[in-house]
């Protein structure tokens, strides 16, 4: 039986920690992230989980320490932000090319420079091609329940995972939220039983090999294929967990998008304000929807061109510049994911909240009124805006 | 065509599960000198078996066997460090 | 402490068919090493000559469990693995074997790109081995300079040139940092002196917590000595106490080998190329700054080992 409490997203996150009672944990604070290893902690001072806690002395280590410690057949978590996982960066690819499933509860904050400890995307996004599993929450209920079953993710599909949630707009909101049971939490989660570690005087084991280029190529295209079969592994695993809880969890969440004829693509907290937005248009009988990025990473590509095929006008929401001038990450792999319909839907793009700027109901009643001229114009005026920024 | 494992025949993650498999790398091919083991003279002290970097010199129960000259790379060092009194190891050129 | 009749018994953890250069000393090193723990093992080994030339893909010379990740994290990783075999010891997953953790660097990985984990490593007190495979230079790259090159050596980023001859800085002196991080057992050693390396990997390995050994292996190719002399290199390198050979166990200095006779250290400069360049031309300047750094240190190490300074 769940049970209502009221928590923060870093609370909700340190709890489903707390109740995986991973084997080990090697993490290093930053902002907004600290507080999901500083709880993390007191849990393990109080003997509240049997984990190793290593405070390593820098980010990189920290993933460093955890390589080492998965590669031994250790359950092993972390947690990081922005600058810490830049610094992780060299270490990210190399867990995933090792195919070693380290979890990471990541808080979302922007990249340096200028330094800035709110809310953006950009320092996942900036990750998106280490071959982790990435997958973003709404809110502190999905990030909870997002993290528990990364850990069954990472471990059945032997890939990296991060699970995000917004730094500050979730990481300290609180929300009411269920959780689980710690018993149902354990039996979903189960044990972790690589077929090799190394700890095997039987059969050592060599990790971590140098190859020439007779190798590389073949090693990378088996980690494509990882990562092409995580889809399936990842549906799967979402359906049991939605059975579990009661709580759906797909690639994505479609909010009143079968029949929208204006909607917008969108990952995180943000989709939140927006269903209220949603909420207020329908009430005016106007088309409106949403699509929630939930899995960003595999890109569910195929899925999306079906559930936005139908839809004449879509505004993709990037809260991160991956500087291409093209627009925003986002917005060009969705783009990509709709080429080839004989019925192109018109896409534009918006980046907003850099930094942590405020994005609320006036700015998303502002893109649906974009939108709704485009829809009766079918003439895009600017491709890429930038939503909030003083000009 | 290869006859190198396709890109699904192969260990996941880079792993390499065959423990000591680089002995059907046979480094001995790269020598140009050779050490040639003379067991009469040898008094089993040991001090080339210790020094060897390639493993290349063979025990059994504690005695000097011979040379693997599989992997021996002709570097010279058992001939120097056994003792001179004993010069039970010779370098001569290889291919003689 | 094993004899070599002893060691002969135990099984070569390393086997031959890897690709370090004819009479390198770093395999060698780690032979010896392998020989003394008579342990079951799992080794990290930061990038570098003894990763890149004991494991390229199919082939490992490795007997036991090998971990290589990246340059800079040989510490933090062997940390995450002691770690590791620690909590699923501690759940009952596995049973206590008597695993030890050792984890290699070179001084690239350790002096300069690796201090910070190594630092880390040995502050948080893991149970743990790290040993320094010093040759004074980033050897795997094509011999570039470290903070371990010492003063005057020509390497490829301290070339010896028209105006500047090789490395303008004196060497760090890393074996005093790690006893100054307050590990219980810090240590010097060279595979020219088996008996000593030997016996301070098995002394290592059977204290709790991190142990520190600093270990010279001198290198053919950046150094340029003839192969068979490699022995002699480090045996000299050890007599004219460029490396002195001693262990500090919870702080108590100790010298374990005296050279009867101290060498002057321009006879052991002669014999390696990359301090050629210091006896063409009027270098006696630097010369005489290494002479006396030496001298210096040396006086230093023996008061702090209570040994007599000879007169």
């Amino acid at each position: 039986m769940g049970k209502m409490v009221a928590k923060t997203g870093n609370e909700a996150m340190a709890e489903a920690m707390r109740q995986i009672n991973p084997d080990v944990v090697a993490a290093y604070p930053i902002t907004p992230a600290t507080e999901v290893v500083q709880i993390f902690s007191t849990y393990v001072a109080d003997g509240l989980v049997q984990t190793e806690f290593i405070a390593v002395e820098s980010e990189h280590s920290a993933m460093s320490a955890c390589l080492g410690a998965v590669a031994t057949g250790a359950r092993t978590m972390t947690s990081t932000a922005s600058q810490g996982l830049a610094l992780m960066g060299e270490m990210l690819y190399i867990a995933s090319g090792l195919r070693l499933p380290i979890v990471m509860a990541e808080v979302n904050r922007a990249l340096s420079a200028p330094i800035n400890i709110h809310c953006d995307h950009s320092d996942t996004m900036g990750a998106r091609d280490s071959g982790w599993i990435q997958i973003y929450s709404e809110n502190a209920q999905e990030a909870y329940d997002n993290l528990i079953q990364g850990v069954r993710i990472a471990e059945e599909c032997l890939l990296p995972t991060m699970v995000m949630a917004d730094g500050f707009i979730i990481s300290h909101g609180m929300e009411s939220m269920e959780i689980l049971e710690d018993k149902e939490v354990q039996d979903f989660v189960g044990e972790y039983n690589p077929s090799s570690t190394l700890i095997n005087s039987e059969k050592p084991i060599t990790m971590g090999a140098l190859d020439f280029t007779d190798y590389y190529f073949e090693h990378r295209r088996s980690l494509a294929q990882a990562m092409i079969e995580a889809k399936e592994k990842i549906i799967k695993i979402s359906q049991e967990y939605s059975h579990l809880s009661k709580r759906k969890y797909q690639l994505f969440e479609k909010y009143m998008l079968d029949d929208a004829e204006i909607a917008i693509v969108v990952i995180g907290s943000t989709a939140g304000t927006a269903k209220v937005v949603i909420n207020e248009l329908r009430e005016k009988k106007i088309k409106a929807g949403l699509l929630k990025i939930r899995v960003f990473r595999p890109f569910p590509g195929e899925e999306l061109k079906e559930a936005l095929a139908n839809i004449p006008v879509i505004a993709v929401l990037d809260r991160a510049d991956s500087l291409s001038t093209m627009g925003g990450p986002l917005f060009i792999e969705i783009k990509s994911s709709l080429y080839g319909l004989e019925k192109q839907p018109q896409v534009v793009n918006y980046i907003y909240g850099l930094g942590g700027r405020d994005i609320n109901l006036h700015h998303l009643r502002e893109i649906y009124q974009d939108l709704q001229s485009l829809l009766k114009t079918g003439k895009v005026t600017s491709l890429v805006k930038y939503l909030g920024v003083r000009e | 065509m290869s006859t190198l494992p396709k890109w699904h025949e192969l260990p996941v993650g880079g792993l390499i599960l065959e423990a000591g498999s680089a002995r059907d790398y046979k480094t001995g091919g790269w020598r140009s000198i050779k050490p040639i083991y003379n067991q009469e003279k040898c008094i089993n002290c040991l001090n080339c078996w210790i020094h060897c970097p390639d493993s290349s010199i063979m025990v059994k129960e504690s005695k000097v066997t011979g040379i693997d000259y599989d992997y021996c790379k002709g570097c010279g060092i058992c001939a120097k460090v056994c003792p001179p009194k004993v010069a039970a190891i010779s370098m001569i050129e290889e291919g003689r | 402490m094993a004899s070599l009749k002893e060691l002969s018994k135990r099984v070569d953890l390393l086997s031959g068919g890897h690709r370090a250069c004819a009479g390198c000393t770093e395999p060698m090193a780690v032979r010896q090493i392998l020989l003394a723990a008579n342990a079951p093992l799992v080794i990290s080994s930061a990038t570098g000559c003894l990763e890149v030339t004991t494991t390229i893909f199919p082939y490992t010379a490795w007997k036991c469990s090998f971990f290589h990740s990246a340059f800079e994290n040989s510490a933090a990783t062997i940390s995450g693995i002691e770690t590791g075999y620690k909590a699923l010891v501690k759940k009952g997953k596995i049973k206590e074997q008597g695993y030890k953790f050792i984890g290699f660097g070179g001084d690239g990985g350790t002096y300069d790109i690796g201090f910070q984990s190594l630092s880390g490593a040995m502050e948080r007190g893991h149970d743990i081995l790290y040993v320094c495979l010093d040759n004074g230079a980033y050897m795997n790259t094509g011999i570039q300079r470290s903070s371990a090159t010492p003063k005057g050596a020509h390497t490829t980023t301290s070339p010896a040139g028209k105006i500047i001859p090789g490395k303008k800085e004196f060497r760090k002196d890393l074996t005093s940092i790690m006893v100054a991080h307050n590990i219980p057992y810090v240590a010097q050693a060279a595979p020219s002196n088996w008996k000593d390396l030997t016996t301070k990997v098995e002394k290592a390995l059977s204290i709790k917590g991190p142990t520190f050994i600093n270990v010279l292996v001198p290198c053919r190719l950046g150094w340029g000595f003839a192969p068979e002399t490699a022995i002699e290199i480090g045996e000299e390198a050890v007599d004219c106490s460029y490396w002195p050979l001693f262990e500090v166990e919870d702080g108590n200095w100790k010298l374990t080998y005296r050279p009867k006779e101290k060498k002057p250290l321009v006879d052991w400069l002669k014999k390696q190329v990359r301090f050629k360049h210091l006896f063409k031309g009027n270098q006696q300047e630097i010369l005489t700054q290494l002479q006396e750094d030496i001298d210096k240190n040396w006086e230093r190490l023996l008061k702090k080992c209570g040994e007599e300074t000879k007169a």
